[in-house]
């Protein structure tokens, strides 16, 4: 039992930690800090910069041009990144299709795609989730049907996340309706500027927009498009959303949540004395506090056991849960430390007087609603409750 | 990183795990449990014979072990089974023992039987509120006051008391035959004892003992935590066998989802109570000891809590029978809560270090 990294391990956390601190830009990680929404610009700025280093890919072997870095490695980062609030990486390119390509794609689709990922040519975007097909994804109906040497595809996908900047996009269609639900499905590869498809914005419960509906009408796309066999994208749907799981605890995360919570309440005044002297809200805050130091260990004990193993297992499930029930928690108790100065609807209040705390808190309510996503998206809490049943308890 | 048992602690793990497993079947557990006096005597000399208390002692007390993570391998094992035998009374002693230098071959080998006096009625948890009183006698001491729930007091032949001594906390040994001890057994059982101490004789171990009773409490905590969590556990999994052999409605009651959920949550409430342990064991003896060991005696009450209230419900009328393993499984977990410091006191002991 040793819960500390090895000296290795220390030597390369600090070789992060320094060239964050160099290569970040201060602009940049202030955006983050305030909880605003970042823009495509900033985004491709700190892509191509940690791409410059090497870092991008995370998760990508060193063949294929990633840093071949271990979980306990790529953990470090990731902690790093979110202790310098440095913008998150957009992980659909990188962390889903770049793997699914590894293991699936043909040489030609690897030798392709995966370095126009890299230097940012192709923003890619994931199409999974319809209007009928949510929790149920095996029920999709978006239908790819062969004509000639093309997929002629008809459909509707919806949660398409930053949809709006991508040049492609990976679905999942329906290629034989009448097998059952996970057998007649396939992952095609199909390009966003081809006629018949329609990018329509959905305006979120805070007013933000990073999620779209997509329309498909007649759209063709060449046969070759195919990843993998047909009607056996089923099977990678599961590899990538296994690869959606991994870091999905977002301990990085709360840390950040849970100082901005002190540092708010260390300001606010509750009766004449900090909020944080408040006994009530100090036991909430202590409570969150002691979940997150648990979920930590757990995390690591996770990463430990994969490392081991060579893959995640099914308790990554139980680290979604866990992750995001705290975290949400940590977003809650922000909002009300901040009390009535978390009224203001962003971009309405524009003068510093209600701005305090370690960056302005102008989107602090916003990022409470934002974040109930996170027990929704990537499989919902119900969801992988029902994973845990089955592989853990065997019910 | 690494987040295997050493070759050794996996061996004393498992020869503790058969041995109480073969020793201590649930039958036998309640049957001893609650009948004076409140553990098997002959158990324990098996025990003590296994080297588990020697696990508990550091090499330089004439022990083989006695870090965080020795305590939580013997300690899981013993809630695995619901051992009642008076391990903790013996840890907490042994680490009092350690601090003042004293030799302690009596207590490893088994041959003096300690338990530890700190709780007093009015002051359940803090040690600043102590009122026994120690005043100097001839060469020694005599003590006054009352200790309350004493574990395994009722067949202790030394009992370790904290008292007030020279403007701090001394500890002091009392003979059990000098003082008025009522063993009794307890609802989870296990026994304990009131000790009435009025002008007892006493010889002091250790004076300024703030540091070393903060330690025993913390190597105690350890210790309590790391007994859910085997209890937790086995819990668990005996609610998720039933679930598999019994029937309503014409199907194994695990097929009901609303089942199915609350099981995965005690499932991650475990995770997160052992996860808060290793952290707990593996700063025991350092400079935030303290910290995670409130740390984790608030996040087990809540879990233990969690997992025995739930076996019950899902359980149904069976789990509220004598005869059934959950129910006395879901009392020691309700029970060790308040041992040590309960699950709102330890909330304010992290919330103290926050605000400092």
């Amino acid at each position: 039992m040793d819960l500390s990294y090895s000296a290795e391990d220390l030597a390369f956390r600090d070789e992060v930690r320094a060239y964050l601190a160099e290569n970040l830009p201060e602009r940049i990680s202030d955006v983050v800090r305030s909880g605003a929404e970042l823009t495509k610009e900033i985004i491709e700025e700190w892509h191509a910069i940690l791409n410059k280093r090497g870092w991008l890919a995370t998760i990508w072997p060193k063949e294929f041009g990633g840093p071949g870095w271990s979980p306990v490695q790529k953990h470090i980062f990731e902690e790093e990144c979110c202790r310098a609030y440095a913008p998150r990486i957009v992980p659909f390119g990188l962390s889903m299709l770049g793997p699914v390509l590894q293991v699936f794609g043909s040489k030609e689709q690897q030798d392709h795609y995966l370095p126009r990922i890299l230097d940012g040519t192709d923003w890619w975007c994931q199409g999974y989730s319809e209007p009928g097909a949510g929790s149920d994804l095996a029920s999709l109906k978006t239908r790819a049907v062969r004509d000639g040497d093309e997929w002629v595809i008809n459909g509707q996908k919806t949660w398409t996340t930053l949809g709006q900047f991508a040049d492609w996009i990976f679905c999942l269609c329906r290629t034989d309706p009448d097998a059952k639900n996970q057998e007649g499905i396939s992952f095609i590869l199909v390009d966003m500027a081809t006629p018949g498809i329609e990018v329509r914005p959905i305006k979120l419960i805070e007013g933000g927009y990073e999620v779209n509906e997509i329309f498909f009408t007649d759209v063709r796309v060449p046969i070759g498009n195919l990843v993998g066999k047909e009607n056996k994208g089923w099977t990678i749907a599961k590899f990538l959303l296994t690869h959606e799981r991994t870091g999905i605890a977002g301990v990085g995360f709360s840390m950040q949540a849970l100082e901005e919570v002190k540092a708010i309440a260390r300001k606010t005044m509750r009766g004449g004395k900090s909020l944080i002297e408040d006994p009530l809200f100090a036991a909430r805050v202590a409570q969150a506090e002691i979940d997150l130091e648990a979920m930590k260990i757990t995390n690591l004990r996770m990463l430990f056991k994969a490392q081991e193993q060579g893959a995640p297992g099914p308790e990554t499930s139980l680290l979604k849960i866990k992750g995001t029930v705290i975290n949400q928690e940590l977003k809650d108790l922000a909002r009300r430390a901040l009390g009535p100065a978390a009224a203001p609807f962003p971009g309405h209040v524009t003068e510093g007087n209600l701005m305090f705390g370690p960056a302005d808190t102008e989107h602090n309510a916003a990022r409470y609603f934002n974040n109930r996503k996170t027990s929704i998206f990537g499989g919902s809490n119900e969801i992988q409750r029902n994973i845990v049943t089955k592989t853990m308890l065997e019910l | 990183m690494d987040f295997n048992l050493t070759e050794d602690r996996q061996m004393l793990a498992d020869t503790l795990n058969r041995f109480l497993g073969e020793q201590y079947p649930v039958e036998h557990r309640i049957k001893v449990a609650y009948d004076a006096p409140y553990h098997d005597p002959a158990k324990w000399d098996q025990l003590v014979e296994l080297g588990a208390l020697y696990a508990l002692a550091p090499e330089d007390a004439g022990g083989m072990g006695g870090t965080g993570f020795d305590i939580s391998v013997v300690f899981e094992a013993l809630g695995k089974t619901l051992t009642p035998e008076p391990v903790l009374g013996a840890l907490m002693a042994s680490r009092l023992l350690a601090a003042a230098g004293a030799d302690q071959d009596a207590l490893l080998t088994g041959a003096t039987k300690y338990a530890v006096g700190i709780t007093e009625i009015d002051a359940p948890y803090e040690l600043d509120q102590i009122a026994t009183q120690a005043t100097a006698k001839g060469d020694g001491f005599t003590l006054s006051g009352r200790k309350s729930t004493v574990y395994g007091g009722q067949i202790a032949d030394v009992i370790l008391i904290a008292a007030k001594h020279d403007g701090g906390l001394g500890v002091f040994a009392v003979n059990a035959a000098d003082a008025n001890v009522t063993g009794y057994g307890m609802m989870d059982g296990g026994g304990a004892a009131e000790i009435l101490l009025d002008d007892v004789s006493a010889t002091l171990v250790l004076a300024d003992a703030e540091a070393a009773l903060n330690d025993g409490l913390n190597a105690g905590i350890v210790a309590l935590c790391a007994e859910a969590v085997g209890a937790m556990e086995v819990t668990h999994a005996t609610t998720v066998e039933y679930f598999k052999q019994r029937k309503q409605f014409g199907v194994p009651i695990g097929k009901f989802q609303v089942l199915q959920h609350r099981a995965v949550d005690m499932l991650t409430e475990i995770e997160q109570a052992r996860s808060i342990v290793i952290k707990a064991a593996a700063e025991l003896g350092g400079d935030e000891a303290s910290k995670y060991a409130s740390m984790a005696k608030n996040l087990i009450g809540r879990a233990a809590r969690l997992i025995a209230e739930e076996s019950i419900q899902m359980h149904g009328g069976i789990a509220m029978t004598w005869e059934y393993s959950v129910s006395h499984y879901a009392k020691r977990l309700i029970m060790l809560d308040a041992q040590l410091g309960d699950t709102d006191y330890h909330l304010s002991q992290v919330m103290k270090v926050n605000a400092a």
